[in-house]
């Protein structure tokens, strides 16, 4: 196959190889080197898109990461679909299959494009001025419509199955830009003996040299000198990152890259998280294009784009280019392609007296200059063919190169929450001074020319001596983008930006109703919104405002620069963080076992908890009832290792848990556990435990399932804000201890003969006991708790011992009718108890009182978390919601249902927090809050149905059974 | 003052003579008047829908909005616009429903197309306490007259095609609760819309000028005048509606507010062809999502752990929040994030807003919308501008009280479900 644009030497790309690859059906080739887009062109393409409104075709305007046509949909099969990937960016590859988007039924044929004909009624904003009705027309009829006109390319439909990475790194100095002037940093700080790290969005180190042969540096032609560099930073150890965009620069120089590494078998995506001592960016400047009738036809393009096609991809974006050269560097580009082997048909220079140096050049290579003369507008249809210059003049041509001048990069200066100042005679705004430690080097603050960037690079990289030597540079000129742009409003279809269909007249029609702010301009036009961040629309978006206003640039402001600097994707953002590594699944040390034995399990929290362990044709529910009985008629075995754990150690240990919970401390002997109940600095009830105290100065703390972070969390945050006078040690020992709990009248029975060196007999080991022992020879804790209302045992012990106790337990326990059961009678059993659980009973709004929780409140404790909050008037209300117990007639109410005084009240005076069917009362009960319920018993209140009669039900004391505790005293 | 109407008729004249009959949308005076009968300090959504209807409804006139910046610049122009009022508590609901009522004719109201569109917000369940909680809600809800209903997780998956239902997720979808009535809005269009109803109301909206003292009269006195980078503006009532920098306002007056101020962020995908048809939240799994009409999906994230007057939140937050969206919607792992940013939210102790009288006489305030206000703009400005008008409490804001942090009747949605948006 033959690439007709490709130039016959010269360039990157490596011409022994060819690539194939696939472009809307049909196959071409290219090397490696090569961009898509570079690839493209060398076969004549430049109609690779539409845009977003008017479906107007589109072709390559830029080389760089800046393009905001050529958006193209990458298909590497199921999975591996992506939209809007920048032609320019995506480094040729064989096989690669690419399409164009946004366009029915095909590129060259879009139905879409009809809405341009329709533009004249379609200006900026014209969808807050109309769809308004009838009726919901606007959500059934409009949005529906322009939803679908709207949106580029298609969202994958597939789980995407490769991998992604993370990681963190540190280094002295973090270069981002691998143009000369990053190179330079770069090489001083490597030979300074820093650690350095040297980013670069492209596949190849170099920025502005690959596009550079015939330069020289320090005595060699520029491409040589690239190797000479790049073979000393990899001799001294620099991390060179290509493919890398550094797209967010946070707090105390913490830079995010995302890395696309080459190698197929490795992470599809790298994000790098990089702390760096000092950054310096290099990351040079775009071009700006410039706002004429059809500037947005294919064919148009960026002067340096044509430039960088030409000498770094050996293509040639036409045959015959012309030039709008509002800018010098309009001029350098002519000059080289037509080295390159361009014609030249004229250079169009709005400048009444373009720079005489370079008159003088184009005359001496035949060039003609048209001076003080810009294009009228484009002719042609999805290819230029020429234009008319405002002279009126014709001129035939394949190419239209526009050179508007320079936009610095300062993205990354400006997320540094650096200030940016106005620089009147390059035109542009300028990184100035930055709170963070950066420096700025090269094209990015203004400075175009190979020796200043070589200069200012060293610089920044804290090298000492002579900066590698080059050729100064001219200094360029131009003129000023609010003169280039002037008249362009009243131009038909004169873009600014190019993606979202953005005119001229546009931003002067934002600014007639009214949004005179930039940041108005923008949302209300949508310029500088589309994928490419505006980085070719917002300057000069920016210059048709001011001059809209008749005022001048640094007058009207300008955008913030947010993140990501490019779009950068999700799937490196999140990393490994998915499937069982989004929130890595915490399962307790008996998890397997309660596998092995076909349990269903819930999600708690990061838990998956063994719910119920149903037999062969049962279902959940009568595993329940039959798991119940168990415990209630011989013992049941319980994992209740998932409850938080925390040793809170130390001298002031008694006085630390006297203030953060309600309930007094310093008599609870060594020896005993308290039920303990944690309050927010409101009052409200956040968590609740059994705590142990082992000794004068230790305590075993045990939280909720759920809230064992948070509880930890707010003790340290009051030890180290509030109380940091205080000698205490929190430990967090949830995953130290698993805790194996037997319930059941037989629970000692089964239990005594492992326990050694305690005496666990009612009278020895009563109620609420705890102490440290072995169990089966293990060390243990062992507490004597329970929160089904039997006798019961809670036996800590390490994780890794913990199957082959709980295996021997069941083996004992066997001829006892011990049973394996769940956290759904666990539910059951506690709620015929009346105990509460909390974020379930309580939900942030419910006091000690409101629970029923008085007993436990220390009354003569002076102060407390949250005591403050308890003296509030409304605290004390007797109408609040207190705990009841409830006993629905009939059914199990839904836990939710709101409480009714009458059948069809409207109010609702309370709700049900817990029903279950009670297998030892063999009816329903429910627990519920209801509004002044303890002064309600005996009355009847109803429970809301979806779609149903309420359900009545009596009020009664919450304690269903054994009021007198018998049984766990037993 | 009289207002062009917007149509597609008008837009077809304008159309004929290149659009250049268009007037400023609203009036923006240089700088404010010597005196108004009522300044509104913040204009942002809540503070412009407030002067409109304090112009609109009680018939005040010479009324000011004075925003530091550019209107809708705070968080009604940085937030992912989810509407829906089913919260739990009968206040809240009231409050919120009022403004979902108000929502739904506010185009034609404002002869301003803010695109709502109540595609339905869907909050999906991950475990049984969601369960317990989101049908907690649904039982509160209908008594209140407030619409949401229970999904099964195949409805939801019929609801929300991208959903992953499969029981194998790391956080199972095990159901949802719907408000069908629920949905999104453009939210720069609020604000404009707002701006430009009340402009033709004779609002003065004056931008760039910020408040920077409160005058009293005498110690202990009544609001007298505001000091403004713009010259001293006169006036015996004043609201404050400055979200995130409502107590830098508030302390003007020597008020100390109960509100701890947080960077919140949120992000949008680059835009694609529509693939998300509703919106869903899990506050489980940390993930709240919908797509706007341009076609970007719109995300919101979390706020940072510590408080901050920094617009920019930690890059944590963000790649945690992309953690959460892939796994629930894994096909768009290969999406890209466009552009990120953040918004200072100010946050009451109960999570509920504050509106209402304050001790200063003549100082009214409206604030701690947190996280999730924009739904309640319209609700929020009327009844805000009835308590300014008539000195009391409109009757859905009476519960939203200051004094409550006193008294101790919060009300508090956020411990009752954990709910952000
Ligand atoms: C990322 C993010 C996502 C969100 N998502 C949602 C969502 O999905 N749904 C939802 O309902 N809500 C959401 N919210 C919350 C919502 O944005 C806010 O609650 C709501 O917009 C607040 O509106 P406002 O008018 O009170 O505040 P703002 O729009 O912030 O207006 C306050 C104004 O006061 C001005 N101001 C401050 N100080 C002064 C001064 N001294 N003088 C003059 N002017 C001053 C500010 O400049 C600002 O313009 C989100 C917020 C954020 C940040």
């Amino acid at each position: 196959m033959s690439a007709p644009f490709r130039t016959h030497q010269g360039g990157r790309p490596d011409r022994a190889r060819t690539l194939r690859f696939t472009f809307d059906g049909r196959t071409y080739d290219g090397h490696p080197g090569d961009t898509l887009a570079s690839a493209l062109l060398a076969h004549g393409v430049h109609l690779t898109g539409r845009s977003f409104k008017y479906h107007r075709p589109r072709g390559i305007l830029s080389a760089g990461p800046e393009e905001p046509n050529a958006l193209v949909e990458l298909d590497a099969g199921p999975g591996r679909r992506e939209p809007n990937s920048r032609a320019t960016m995506v480094p040729l590859r064989d096989g690669l299959l690419a399409r164009s988007q946004n366009r029915w039924p095909s590129l060259a044929w879009d139905a879409g494009a009809l809405t341009g004909a329709a533009a004249a009624l379609l200006p900026a904003g014209f969808y807050y001025k109309t769809f308004m009705g009838p009726g919901r027309a606007w959500e059934k009829l409009y949005e529906p419509l322009i939803r679908r006109m709207a949106g580029l390319g298609r969202a994958p439909a597939e789980a995407d199955p490769d991998r992604y990475a993370q990681r963190y790194a540190h280094c002295d100095v973090l270069v981002v830009g691998a143009g000369p002037a990053g190179l330079a940093a770069a090489l001083a700080a490597a030979r300074g003996g820093a650690r350095v790290i040297l980013c670069d969005e492209q596949m190849e180190m170099g920025g502005s040299l690959l596009s550079q042969p015939g330069t020289r540096i320090a005595g060699l032609p520029g491409w040589e000198w690239l190797e000479v560099a790049l073979a000393e930073l990899r001799a001294l150890k620099v991390r060179l990152l290509p493919r890398t965009t550094a797209f967010s620069y946070g707090l105390q120089n913490m830079v995010s890259l995302a890395e696309l590494p080459e190698r197929a078998e490795g992470p599809r995506e790298r994000l790098w998280m990089v702390r760096a001592a000092r950054v310096v960016l290099a990351t040079g400047a775009i071009e700006r294009p410039l706002p004429f009738s059809g500037n947005d036809r294919p064919g148009v393009m960026l002067a340096d784009a044509a430039r960088v096609y030409a000498l770094r991809y050996g293509v040639l974006a036409g045959h015959r280019a012309a030039v709008l050269a509002a800018h010098d560097s309009g001029y350098e580009a002519a000059f080289a392609l037509q080295a390159a082997g361009m014609e030249i048909a004229a250079i169009l220079d709005p400048r009444a007296a373009p720079p005489a140096d370079l008159l003088a050049e184009a005359t001496g290579r035949g060039i003609r200059v048209l001076a003080g003369q810009g294009v009228a507008r484009s002719l042609g249809g999805r290819r230029v063919t020429g234009l008319i210059s405002t002279g009126g003049e014709r001129i035939g041509c394949d190419l239209l190169l526009m050179a508007g001048g320079w936009t610095p990069s300062v993205h990354l200066f400006s997320q540094a929450r650096g200030a940016l100042r106005w620089d009147a005679a390059r035109d542009a705004y300028l990184p100035d001074t930055a709170p963070e430690a950066v420096l700025c080097a090269g094209a990015c603050q203004g400075s175009y020319g190979l020796g200043a960037c070589l200069a200012e690079g060293h610089a920044a990289g804290g090298g000492h001596g002579a900066a590698p030597g080059a050729q100064p540079g001219r200094e360029p000129s131009g003129m000023p983008t609010a003169q280039a742009v002037a008249g362009a409003a009243k131009a038909p279809m004169a873009f600014v930006d190019f993606q979202n269909d953005v005119q001229a007249k546009d931003i002067a029609l934002a600014v007639r109703e009214g949004f005179r702010s930039i940041e108005h301009v923008k949302r209300y036009t949508t310029n500088g919104m589309a994928t490419d961040q505006g980085k070719t629309s917002n300057m000069v978006g920016l210059a048709i405002a001011a001059a809209t206003l008749g005022q001048e640039i640094p007058a009207v402001g300008l955008t913030r620069y947010r993140h990501p600097v490019t779009p950068t994707g999700f799937g490196g953002l999140a990393g490994r963080h998915r499937g069982d590594l989004f929130e890595p699944i915490r399962r307790a040390p008996l998890h397997g076992w309660a596998e092995a034995e076909g349990a269903l399990f819930e999600p708690v929290a990061q838990w998956r908890r063994a719910r119920a362990f149903p037999r062969a044709g049962e279902d959940l529910h009568a595993a329940v009832l039959r798991e119940c009985r168990a415990v209630r008629q011989a013992a049941g075995i319980f994992d209740a290792s998932t409850l938080g754990k925390i040793e809170v150690v130390g001298p002031d240990a008694a006085e630390f848990l006297e203030r953060l919970y309600v309930n007094p401390w310093k008599k609870l002997a060594p020896g005993r556990c308290r039920y303990g109940i944690m309050l927010r600095e409101d009052g409200f009830v956040t968590d609740d435990g059994v705590v142990g105290r082992m000794a004068a100065d230790r305590f075993h703390v045990t939280t909720t399932t759920g809230g064992a972070a948070r509880v930890l969390h707010m003790m340290e945050d009051y030890l180290q804000t509030e109380f940091p006078e205080l000698r205490v040690w929190l430990t967090s020992t949830t995953e130290q201890w698993a805790v194996i709990a037997l319930q059941g009248p037989k629970a000692r029975t089964i239990l005594e003969p492992f326990v050694e060196g305690l005496d666990i007999s009612a009278a020895s080991f009563p109620h609420m006991s705890v102490a440290a022992c072995r169990v089966m020879g293990i060390p243990a804790r062992l507490f004597r708790v329970s929160f089904t209302g039997e006798l019961g045992f809670e036996v800590n012990v390490a994780p890794d011992q913990a199957p082959a106790l709980w295996r021997a337990l069941m083996r004992a326990g066997a001829p006892h009718g011990l049973t394996p059961y769940g956290t759904e009678a666990m539910h059951v059993l506690r709620a015929e108890k009346g105990y509460i659980i909390v974020s379930q009973e309580t939900d942030g709004t419910v006091t000690p009182d409101d629970a029923g929780l008085s007993w436990a409140v220390g009354k003569a404790k002076r102060d407390f978390v949250g005591k403050r909050s308890l003296a509030r008037p409304e605290m004390r209300r007797r109408d609040r919601p207190q705990l009841v117990g409830l006993l629905p007639r009939g059914t199990v109410p839904q836990e939710g249902a709101q409480i009714l005084a009458s059948p069809g009240a409207r109010m609702a005076e309370g709700h049900v927090t817990s029903a279950y069917w009670s297998p030892a009362l063999d009816r329903p009960i429910a627990l519920g809050l209801l509004a002044g319920g303890r002064e309600r018993m005996g009355q009847t209140v109803y429970a809301t149905v979806m779609g149903g009669a309420p359900i009545a039900m009596e009020v009664t004391d919450p304690v269903f059974l054994d009021k007198a505790g018998e049984r766990v005293n037993a | 003052m009289s207002m062009r109407r917007f149509s597609l008729l008008s837009l077809a004249r304008e159309a004929l003579r290149g659009h250049s009959g268009w007037q400023p949308q609203w009036r923006s005076p240089p700088s404010p008047a010597a005196a108004y009968d009522a300044v509104i300090v913040g204009g942002g959504g809540h503070g412009l829908a407030t002067a409109y209807y304090l112009a609109r409804e009680h018939g005040m006139r010479r009324i000011a909005v004075l925003e530091k910046g550019w209107i809708g610049g705070g968080n009604t122009g940085r937030n992912t616009t989810i509407i829906r009022s089913n919260y739990l508590f009968p206040e809240s609901a009231a409050l919120y429903d009022h403004a979902l009522k108000l929502w739904e004719g506010l185009s034609r109201e404002l002869n301003y197309n803010v695109m709502f569109s109540p595609r339905g917000v869907l909050m999906s369940a991950h475990s049984v306490h969601d369960i317990q909680s989101f049908q907690r809600h649904i039982h509160a809800n209908r008594l209140a007259g407030v619409d949401n209903e229970w999904l099964t997780p195949e409805q939801c998956k019929a609801f929300c095609p991208p959903l992953d239902i499969s029981p194998h997720a790391r956080y199972p979808v095990l159901g949802g609760a719907l408000q069908r009535r629920g949905g999104t809005a453009r939210h720069d269009a609020v604000a404009w819309g707002y701006a430009r109803a009340a402009s033709a109301l004779g609002v003065d909206i004056i931008q760039n000028c910020e408040v920077t003292g409160i005058r009293r009269e005498g110690p202990g006195g009544a609001v007298s005048a505001l000091e403004t980078t713009k010259g001293l503006v006169r006036t015996a009532r004043v609201g404050v509606v400055a979200a995130g920098s409502t107590s830098l306002v508030m302390a003007m007056a020597g008020l100390r507010m109960p509100l701890e101020s947080y960077p919140l962020q949120a992000l949008v995908s680059e835009p694609v062809k529509p693939v998300f048809p509703c919106v869903v939240m899990s506050n489980t799994v940390h993930a709240y999502i919908s797509q706007s009409d341009k076609g970007e999906l719109v995300i919101g994230a979390g706020t940072d752990q510590y408080t901050s007057y920094s617009q920019a939140g930690s890059i944590q937050i963000l790649t945690h929040t992309l953690d959460a969206i892939t796994e629930m919607f894994p096909m768009f792992r290969r999406m890209r994030m466009l552009r990120a940013w953040g918004g200072i939210v100010d946050v009451t102790p109960d999570r509920s807003p504050i509106i209402g009288l304050t001790p200063v006489p003549g100082l009214f305030v409206n604030c701690g919308w947190g996280t999730g206000g924009f739904k309640a703009t319209p609700g929020s400005g009327h009844v805000f501008a009835a308590t300014i008008a008539k000195g009391e409490p409109h009757p859905i804001a009476a519960p939203f009280n200051l004094a409550r942090f006193e008294t101790g009747r919060m009300i508090d949605e956020a411990a009752a479900a954990a709910v952000a948006h």
